[in-house]
């Protein structure tokens, strides 16, 4: 059978090959290159910190030793056995977890509050004045980089042990993260309506007023209940640094070894978490609902 | 212009009915947001933000911010140290995310539902990613130190359990959201199964997953900056003793290496991320 396909002429096609063979070698050159330098990199790090295998594979005992003791109460039987005993803290550790989601609740309603107002000062399509715009995105640069937990080490100092370090801290976080997210969303507004308002006459308050918030209102509820969602995982460590909520007892748990505290308390969190990240979800599926059904 | 005495207003209002007064779903709005209000201020007042004591706070936290600046470091010896800390935290963060990508992609695979034929398999895959999710690394660190000790690996492996459930959650994501075409094409051109997840899934996939894990490795060498709080390695050991003994402008100084360390590493992995996949990726950042 003689094949369809015309060929070209042996000249022609040599150095058509010869620059495709170039193009993959050079390809192939940029891949092995990225490959080595990756590998010295993690080759580096290894050292660096101190990874080992010999330890892990000697101690991987204890790890799935930890997951099972964390099942079983101090006389050895399962957990599921013996509810009572095995939560046998729940009035005081639901009273900390009730802290807790009170805190993550206090500190995503200030944040967003902050957020709200920033957002239009930092939204490059209806500032005011660029350098206040600049500022202000700076700003929420720098408290959302500043780790949630650093912020909750200084805030015990001002204010001592106490939820209050931990909602300042969680506050000045979430300013940062929904800062950011509100201004993009300010920014990606159709400006006619803003337009048409300041048209009449208005001052820019106004138009932002009835121009812009109707626009954007949806999505940024939306955003400070996908924030809410994380700062309720986020409040549940802030215990650790002495900042209020269930963490405080979860840290004293794992530190002393009380394993089925610990899984009681882990188990008590997860599910809470599981049942707020539906419960938003919901809440948000319907936003996002209502604002297509317009 | 129109005399607004001209203007019939109760036949208007007639005609009209939506346009006046119908602010009944605004005043509902209103409603959920009042209520949004005073739960707060309830929770704020359980909290104690109106005691006393706490308003004394407010004075002491200026007191704080003044004893911060100028950040300044104590010696030469000191920074050398803070700089060995900082290299050993992105360590941390590379190796965890690194292990985590290369575990999470069998898992990914389990809870892709057009991978797995098993309901049971994806759904049971699905709920143990989540519930290694919800646990914050923090736990999972204090998890890790009881196990192999204190110090950087305890954060390497934190990081590894950790990024699993995230990665293998996006991973099944990325593959059910394949497109399904070219590896049908190549199929079609006599090419078999495993050619075909080579020249059609993987050219397809790779980028997306490649570029996941470089924004999960910056937002990672944030996270590990705290590690050490607890003991497991990194900057964050430094941090919180200069915090503990208050050596404020000294933790001033690391919170700004902190913030550069960041921004290059952002700086860079936001290039490379935009290397990988194109314009398409900046949408959606």
């Amino acid at each position: 059978m003689i094949s369809p396909i015309a060929q070209l002429p042996e000249v022609q096609v040599r150095p058509l090959i010869a620059a495709y063979a170039a193009q993959v070698r050079a390809r192939r050159l940029h891949t092995l290159l990225m490959f080595a330098v990756m590998l010295v990199a993690v080759g580096l790090s290894c050292i660096v910190a101190e990874v080992s295998p010999s330890l892990f594979f000697a101690k991987i005992g204890n790890f799935t030793g930890y997951i099972g003791r964390l099942f079983h109460l101090d006389s050895g039987a399962l957990v599921i056995t013996d509810p009572v005993e095995w939560y046998w803290g729940f009035p005081r550790w639901a009273r900390l977890l009730g802290e807790t989601i009170v805190m993550a609740y206090v500190g995503t309603a200030l944040g967003a509050i902050g957020a709200f107002f920033l957002a239009f000062l930092a939204a490059a399509n209806v500032t005011q004045s660029r350098w206040l715009s600049f500022a202000v995105r700076r700003f929420c640069e720098f408290c959302r980089t500043v780790p949630g937990l650093v912020f909750a080490l200084m805030f015990v100092i001002a204010f001592g042990l106490g939820p209050m370090a931990g909602v300042l801290a969680i506050a000045i976080h979430s300013l940062g993260a929904l800062g950011k997210l509100f201004a993009e969303v300010v920014e990606n507004i159709d400006s006619k309506p803003v337009e048409g308002v300041q048209a009449t006459g208005a001052p820019w308050h106004v138009s932002m007023r009835f121009g812009a918030l109707p626009q954007v209102m949806s999505n940024f509820v939306s955003y400070t209940l996908l924030r809410f969602e994380i700062n309720v995982r986020e409040s549940a460590v802030l215990g650790f640094v002495g900042a209020g909520g269930i963490g405080m007892d979860l840290f004293e748990a794992i530190r002393k070894f009380y394993y089925s505290d610990v899984s009681a308390i882990l188990v008590m969190i997860i599910v809470t978490v599981a049942v707020i990240d539906i419960f938003t979800g919901k809440i948000r599926h319907r936003l996002i609902g209502l604002v297509e059904g317009h | 212009m129109l005399d607004p005495g001209q203007i019939d207003l109760a036949a208007m209002r007639a005609r009209h009915p939506g346009h006046f007064g119908g602010a009944r779903r605004d005043r509902s709005v209103v409603y959920v947001f009042g209520g949004a209000f005073g739960l707060l201020l309830l929770g704020m007042a359980y909290l104690g933000f109106f005691d006393l004591k706490t308003l004394s706070g407010v004075g002491k936290l200026w007191d704080v911010f003044v004893l911060m600046v100028p950040p300044e470091v104590e010696s030469w010896a000191m920074f050398r140290l803070y700089l060995s800390g900082l290299i050993e935290t992105i360590a941390i963060a590379l190796l965890g995310t690194l292990v985590a990508a290369v575990l999470a992609v069998p898992l990914g695979l389990l809870a892709a539902r057009n991978v797995t034929t098993s309901r049971m398999l994806t759904f049971l895959t699905r709920r143990s990613l989540d519930t290694i999710r919800s646990v914050d690394i923090l736990i999972w660190a204090l998890i890790w130190i009881g196990v192999v000790g204190l110090g950087p690996f305890a954060g390497v492996l934190a990081f590894a359990t950790s990024d699993i459930g995230s990665f293998g959650k996006l991973f099944s994501e990325a593959i059910e959201a394949a497109d399904r075409k070219p590896v049908e094409g190549i199929t079609s051109a006599g090419g078999g199964r495993v050619l075909g997840v080579r020249f059609g899934l993987l050219p397809e996939v790779f980028p997306v997953l490649a570029s996941q894990i470089l924004y999960f490795f910056e937002s990672n060498v944030r996270f590990a900056s705290i590690l050490g709080v607890v003991g497991a390695g990194g900057i964050g050991l430094q941090l919180s003793e200069a915090i503990r003994v208050l050596e404020l402008k000294q933790a001033s100084f690391i919170i700004l290496m902190i913030l550069v360390t960041v921004a290059v590493i952002d700086f860079v992995s936001t290039k490379l991320r935009f290397a990988l996949i194109g314009k398409r990726g900046q949408g959606s950042h």
